[in-house]
């Protein structure tokens, strides 16, 4: 857990503490590719929404922080996997307020207004949302 | 981990010095709520100027902390959230922390003496108790 910060790849979804491990990893590599503290906090607390879900509903999966950066954007792009049960509904779990783990968490929809890009799919055995944010080179 | 709760006369001061774990934050809660308890703790200010996430989850716990130490018949503050913290809670969804704030322990100490001498309860003496006999 210390030496997260110079490696940062996949991260197990296993257990809580593996959340505070996610969104540290995403803020790291975030910092690294000078995004701002404000876009450092939505992408760490997306991906502890998203990690939250992992433990919630499929008991564990993985969480991949990626360096997507291109010629003319620095960009970060996190994928939370796991093999549950899956979304019933997507279109009714992307409303606002929608939960079904009584957790009154922000849900989906307030985790996608953190983000530039997200993307979900899923189905019995596998649910993957794609989130990323990107920074124009300068 | 265990995060300490000092006190201050029948005023607890708390800070969350680093990110918790779901688990943890979990296990502050229930060790604040039998402190206040304990010392029958008029006022509570937490102060959570160290945390650079607050999670839908977090912000959960500490709202309902706040609902319970009232509950028990304390006075709760929370202080120094992070600008950025601040706006992340906002875009993902109103009113996921609800609790009182102020921008540091100071101020908080301040707001929270201030409330609990307008409550006025603690100054309830065995003079009080003679009206009812």
């Amino acid at each position: 857990m210390n030496t997260l910060t110079k490696y940062c790849d996949t991260v197990t979804v296993r257990n809580t503490s593996d959340i505070v491990l996610a969104r540290s990893c995403a803020r790291a590599l975030a910092a690294r590719l000078g995004f701002g503290k404000a876009d450092q906090t939505r992408l760490a607390t997306a991906v502890s929404e998203l990690t939250r879900n992992v433990i919630m509903y499929a008991g564990s999966g993985e969480c991949n922080v990626t360096d997507t950066s291109d010629a003319e954007f620095n960009r970060i792009e996190i994928t939370v996997k796991d093999h549950g049960p899956g979304i019933a509904d997507i279109e009714l779990a992307m409303q606002d307020g929608f939960s079904t783990g009584g957790s009154m968490g922000a849900g989906l929809a307030g985790t996608r207004r953190l983000v530039e890009d997200f993307s979900l799919e899923s189905a019995p055995g596998l649910t993957k949302v794609t989130v990323s944010l990107s920074l124009r080179r300068t | 981990m265990r995060i300490a709760i000092p006190r201050l006369g029948r005023i607890l001061l708390c800070a969350i010095q680093q990110d918790l774990s779901d688990d943890d934050a979990l296990e502050f809660q229930s060790n604040l709520l039998s402190t206040i308890a304990d010392v029958e703790a008029l006022g509570v200010v937490i102060d959570i100027s160290a945390l650079d996430v607050v999670d839908s989850f977090m912000a959960r716990v500490i709202n309902d902390t706040a609902s319970m130490a009232r509950l028990l018949g304390a006075e709760i503050i929370v202080c120094g959230i992070q600008p950025f913290v601040a706006l992340t809670l906002v875009e993902m969804g109103q009113g996921l922390l609800g609790a009182n704030c102020t921008f540091n322990l100071e101020q908080g100490l301040k707001t929270l003496q201030a409330r609990i001498a307008l409550r006025g309860d603690f100054t309830a003496t065995k003079d009080d108790d003679e009206h009812f006999d």
